[in-house]
């Protein structure tokens, strides 16, 4: 206030306030308050009612009504094969994305409960199989494997970082070259034929369509438990260690039992889509294991986008989808050209689009997509 | 901004409608016949594969494309020697494209894993590529697989004979550790080891071993040949490293040790390599006017293919022959479960290019095998000639079905004849 | 030198073991130890060979080069259509390190240097590389195996005490990894290019504050650990042959003993090589069926009780 203007205001004249013109406040984006703060709804229901959109109902919708509207091989060889496959890709997004640690091992855990189900279970290999029910085959086979896996994680935390991409892979190619070489258990390269879906309350899993629903029910349970991992405390806690791990250590969180849990809850994963895939090709071989199908999983959860779990799903379908039709694609000249193509597609996505298909999704609406109205305001001078 | 989002909706719902017709896949209307033809096209067997493809294109070229009175067309598949691979490309062609008769696949496992899956599809009919395997048509079999070749224990038969009269009493064995050499050496020892021949030991390799060197040490003086059951870029290794070591005994060879790909492998040719025996459904140096005439017209159709048709395209050429005279002799009637076209497939008997072609009740190849030797060729070059011919060779291999049961299929420990 | 009890320890518990067996080996059949482990000496030497140029780039750049297959293959395949051509094999070892190298300087130079620091992501672009390049290589070349044709006077058999008759081309691998190894040794030690890479493998940040220029160490250290792979693939093809799959079985070997021997380390390398060589022929030879598991069981042990390597350095 200026001299002038206090002695004014003691004289009881009115004040003009030298204030400048007043600023057109910018139109704030209303948040609405909670809608549903006084429902006696519990929370949970209420969280999931904010957190769902149309998007995913129409994707939910979409994916229940499939088998309707495909072709028995459409929905076996492309969705049921997608699913299972994205099962086994999204433990390494869990893995990689939320946790830093890329391991190459997943289709090993995986392998391995496959193997194990044919071992405990009915295949062409009579010597070895067991034969026991299919529940306690497939209960023994998931548990093992998840040891497995928290063995292969105990392993990998021994050292940091980068590391893990050359050491799971060496423990792959190990396992693989186990399997291969022994023939008392695991029936060597030409693996166990005939391990089928069980045959539960009169519906035959062997056949397309439930057995597409089944795969449909796992993945949704996988991917719900992704979600709910990653904000829950143990997930946000990862996503700490994944970025600064010293300071973790320092927060006083017990860094490397974080990393072996990881690694089991994403071999709970793997050895599920394991279970499917080798109920899904009715055989299991160390080649389904090989280093091939090894790099084929980190192929497609880079392509999808390692940072969301919907990409794991995402790259699974684009993969299968090109594994199918490539061949039909490309002409009679470059029919086998179809790994070139596949690492080509790689190559671009991690070169240009590092979060994958769902990144590159991101940047193209962002850039075409409708402007907020905060960006349309004009400044003011 | 009512106007970009209504755009935007019918962007989307068009996107949304192509993604969803193209998931669906469409089934388009055939007037041709549709037969799945599946080879190893991709990875390191692409090469054998090709050629296959190319015996199964003479084949139908032979009858002008057509058998049955109906337009052929091969649906091509290709797989990457992977069992897995191999049943999903077969899988697309008989549930997606629909074909009624599916032939291949070229590798053994391949053969048990298609065999296991053509159990779960009996109205369609799958005949062998080249697959090698004794599974794949023994115990076990599934009654719509039908086998015109031979198989890998089949092509060894009378070997053992002839190392026996070459004066080889004891050998000592290098092969793969996996199916296809089990069936080869078990083949090669039925007679072998029932005359007194004496396998002394067995070095199985793991597959893709490269360094030979240590197996090499390993072999005793006291042997008389060497038994070498590897297929390609491992025989040559095997060969250079063993000349090197200062080995000096004889080589046996299995039936793709000394084929058109080793003996044409580009490097130095090994003199060592003469004179080594040899046996397979087929040579190059067949003295009959059937083989000249598939040779002829194998180089007439395909000026990139090998100097002579190799293994596979002579296995896939018999086996789609046979597919598609048996069309012929039912005019096409595929109906009823395609019994009559099974039946016929099942009388099938002509004279191919290397022997006669027919089947036994378990729908396996009853054939002929050739024992061969390396020689040169007036021009320098090294060729599999003709020493003996076997024929009618079954799959009990000589030995009667009980005897065989007993014995069982090939495996590292079957059979064993030490002392 | 100064052993800890533990170390005592585990030398006594793996060194009494080994001993034992390897006495009883030689009195069942002297012949074939002394073969089996000159066999694994120069089998340790090619591994040496591909693993050492693996090893580097890692150490100073922090990039695990899954390309490094690939590039032995290149080298190896470049290196037989000159020596095809030209009918010299000293040329085609020279082409197969110009080759290799250069294809390594162009992907540092124009895809690596714009990854700096982004460790996963390069790995990553590598194992697409890796992808594409072993596709190409296999579309131009075909499936067949490919052999080269060293001199005579390196390539028949020489004769040696209780061995007998030897292969020279063996003995020449070793000499020739012997040769590599110390001028690879001379040159970090005495020059100094090699004493900055030293020193970027310690600390890469106080190297570029000093005012080294770092990018051009980078690319002269990558094409130089391409270079290696790519004489290795002659000097490899020409004892094993070429064909689809042998950049895998390379890489992975290159793995097994960078982890053993530990990163960053050219000395590791060469110990490491040793171990995993002798590993491999002692298991092709006395246990074939599960021989080529040993090599892994032994990564295995060590990454269990040494995280770092043998001979590596804090990460």
């Amino acid at each position: 206030m200026s001299a002038a203007h206090w002695r004014r205001a003691m004289n009881g004249q009115t004040v003009r306030s030298p204030r400048p013109a007043a600023v057109p406040r910018p139109a704030f984006v209303e948040v609405a308050a909670d809608p549903y703060a006084h429902s006696d709804a519990p929370r949970w229901l209420k969280s999931l009612w904010s957190r769902l959109s149309a998007r995913h109902v129409l994707v939910l919708l979409g994916v229940l009504v499939y088998p309707a509207v495909a072709s028995p091989f459409f929905t076996y060889q492309i969705g049921a094969q997608s699913l299972a496959l994205g099962l086994i890709a999204l433990s390494l997004t869990l893995l990689g994305g939320y946790g830093g640690m890329v391991s190459l091992a997943q289709m090993s855990v995986a392998g391995m409960a496959g193997y194990l189900v044919a071992i405990l279970g009915t295949s062409t290999a009579t010597a070895i199989s067991l034969a026991w029910p299919w529940w306690l085959a497939v209960a023994f086979a998931i548990v093992l494997a998840v040891v497995f896996a928290t063995l292969i994680g105990w392993l990998s935390v021994r050292t940091e970082g980068i590391y893990t991409i050359m050491i799971t892979l060496a423990i792959g190619v190990a396992f693989f070259y186990l399997a291969q070489q022994n023939y008392t258990l695991f029936n060597g390269h030409q693996g166990f034929n005939q391990v089928f879906a069980p045959a539960v309350a009169g519906v035959e899993f062997r056949q397309p369509v439930p057995f597409y629903y089944l795969t449909l029910a796992c993945a949704l349970a996988g991917y719900g438990f992704v979600k709910l991992l990653v904000r829950a405390p143990f997930g946000v806690a990862l996503q700490g260690i994944r970025d600064n791990p010293r300071r973790m250590r320092a927060l006083g969180y017990h860094v490397t039992a974080h990393r072996v849990a990881t690694y089991a809850a994403a071999g709970l994963l793997a050895a599920v889509g394991g279970v499917l895939i080798t109920w899904y090709n009715n055989r299991i071989s160390p080649g389904s294991m090989g280093i091939g199908v090894m790099i084929n999983i980190l192929v497609i959860a880079v392509l999808g986008g390692m940072k969301h779990p919907i990409g794991a799903f995402i790259g699974a379908i684009v993969f299968v989808l090109l594994q199918n039709f490539a061949i039909d694609l490309l002409g009679t000249d470059f029919r086998e050209r179809f790994n070139l193509v596949i690492g080509g597609v790689f190559l671009l996505i991690v070169l240009f689009s590092p979060d994958g298909l769902l990144g590159l999704w991101a940047k193209l609406r962002s850039r075409f997509g409708p402007r907020s109205p905060i960006a349309n305001q004009r400044r003011q001078p | 901004m009512i106007a970009s989002k209504r755009r935007r909706i019918w962007v989307r719902s068009m996107l949304g409608a192509a993604a969803a017709a193209a998931l669906m896949g469409s089934a388009l209307a055939q007037e041709t016949l549709k037969i799945g033809l599946l080879a190893t096209l991709e990875g390191p067997f692409a090469v054998p594969g090709q050629d296959s493809m190319r015996g199964a294109d003479l084949a139908l070229k032979e009858k002008n494309g057509m058998a049955g009175g109906k337009k052929i067309e091969f649906i091509k598949l290709s797989s990457d020697a992977t069992p897995d691979k191999a049943v999903a490309s077969t899988r697309k062609a008989v549930e997606q494209d629909k074909v009624p008769i599916m032939i291949g696949p070229l590798s053994g496992d391949e053969g048990i894993a298609v065999k296991n899956y053509a159990k779960t599809q009996p109205g369609v009919t799958f005949i062998n590529g080249s697959s090698g395997a004794q599974a794949a048509t023994w115990g076990d079999p599934a009654p719509n697989f039908y086998r015109f070749n031979t198989e890998g224990a089949q092509w060894m038969v009378g070997l053992g004979e002839h190392a026996l009269g070459k004066g080889y009493k004891k050998v000592f064995l290098v092969a793969e550790d996996y199916g296809f050499p089990y069936s080869q050496v078990q083949g090669f020892m039925a007679s072998y080891c029932a005359k007194g021949g004496k396998v002394v030991d067995k070095a199985w390799v793991p597959l893709g071993t490269k360094d030979y060197s240590s197996v090499i040490a390993r072999m005793p003086k006291d042997i008389d040949a060497v038994l070498v059951v590897l297929g390609g870029s491992d025989a040559v290794n095997f060969l250079t490293q063993y000349e090197q070591a200062g080995g000096n005994k004889p080589m046996i060879g299995g039936s793709i040790t000394v084929d058109q790909t080793v003996l044409n492998y580009k490097g130095k040719r090994r003199e060592s390599l003469l004179g080594t025996a040899s046996a397979g459904p087929m040579a190059d140096s067949i003295d009959t006017p059937e083989w000249k005439k598939f040779v002829a017209e194998y180089k007439a159709a395909f000026k990139d293919g090998f100097p002579s048709p190799s293994l596979f395209a002579y296995l896939y050429y018999i086996n789609t022959k046979a597919a598609l005279d048996a069309l012929d002799a039912v005019k096409g009637d595929l109906s009823n479960g395609q019994k009559a076209y099974r039946e016929a497939l099942q009388k099938t008997n002509f004279v191919g290019p290397a022997g006669p072609v027919k089947i036994d009740q378990n729908r396996n190849g009853v054939g002929t095998t050739y024992i061969t030797e390396v020689t040169k060729a007036a021009d320098g070059s090294f060729y599999n000639k003709v020493v003996k011919t076997v024929p009618d060779i079954t799959q009990t291999l000589g030995l009667s079905e009980a005897e065989f049961k007993k014995m069982g299929l090939g495996s590292r420990d079957v059979p064993d004849c030490r002392k | 030198m100064k052993l800890s009890r533990g170390q005592w320890a585990a030398w006594i518990l793996i060194g009494v073991p080994l001993a034992v067996l390897a006495l009883w080996a030689i009195v069942d059949n002297d012949k074939l130890f002394f073969t089996t482990l000159l066999n694994g000496l120069t089998l340790a030497s090619l591994y040496f060979l591909v693993a050492s140029g693996f090893t580097l780039v890692f150490g100073l750049m922090r990039n695990v080069n899954l390309a490094h297959g690939s590039l032995y293959l290149l080298g190896a395949y470049a290196g037989w259509v000159v020596g095809d051509q030209t009918g010299s094999w000293l040329l085609a070892v020279a082409t197969g390190f110009v080759t290799a190298g250069v294809v390594g300087l162009l992907l540092q130079v124009l895809i690596f240097r714009w990854m700096q620091g982004q460790d996963l992501r390069q790995t990553l672009v590598t194992i697409g590389i890796s992808i594409v390049l072993a596709d190409v290589m296999l579309w131009i070349f075909g499936g067949e195996i490919y052999t080269f044709e060293p001199p005579a006077w390196i390539y028949g058999s020489i004769v040696l005490p209780l061995v007998e008759k030897y292969p020279t081309y063996r003995i020449a691998v070793f000499v020739m990894a012997l040769a590599i190894g110390l001028v690879l040794w001379w040159f970090l030690a005495r020059t100094r290019l090699g004493m900055m890479i030293r020193a970027g493998v310690d600390d890469r940040g106080m190297l570029a504050a000093s005012g080294a220029n770092v990018q051009l160490l980078f690319a002269i250290t990558f094409a130089i650990g391409a270079g290696l792979a790519g004489f290795a693939g002659v000097v490899g093809g020409s004892a094993l042959s070429i064909s689809p799959g042998e950049d895998t079985r390379y890489l992975l070997a290159s793995l097994v003993v960078v982890i053993v021997g530990g990163m960053g380390s050219v000395g590791g390398a060469a110990i490491g090589a040793l171990l995993i060589g002798a590993a491999e022929q002692f298991g092709l030879a006395y246990a074939p069926t599960y021989g080529i598991v040993f090599t892994f069981l032994i990564m295995v042990l060590a990454l269990a009780f040494r995280p770092r390597g043998l001979l590596g350095r804090p990460a």
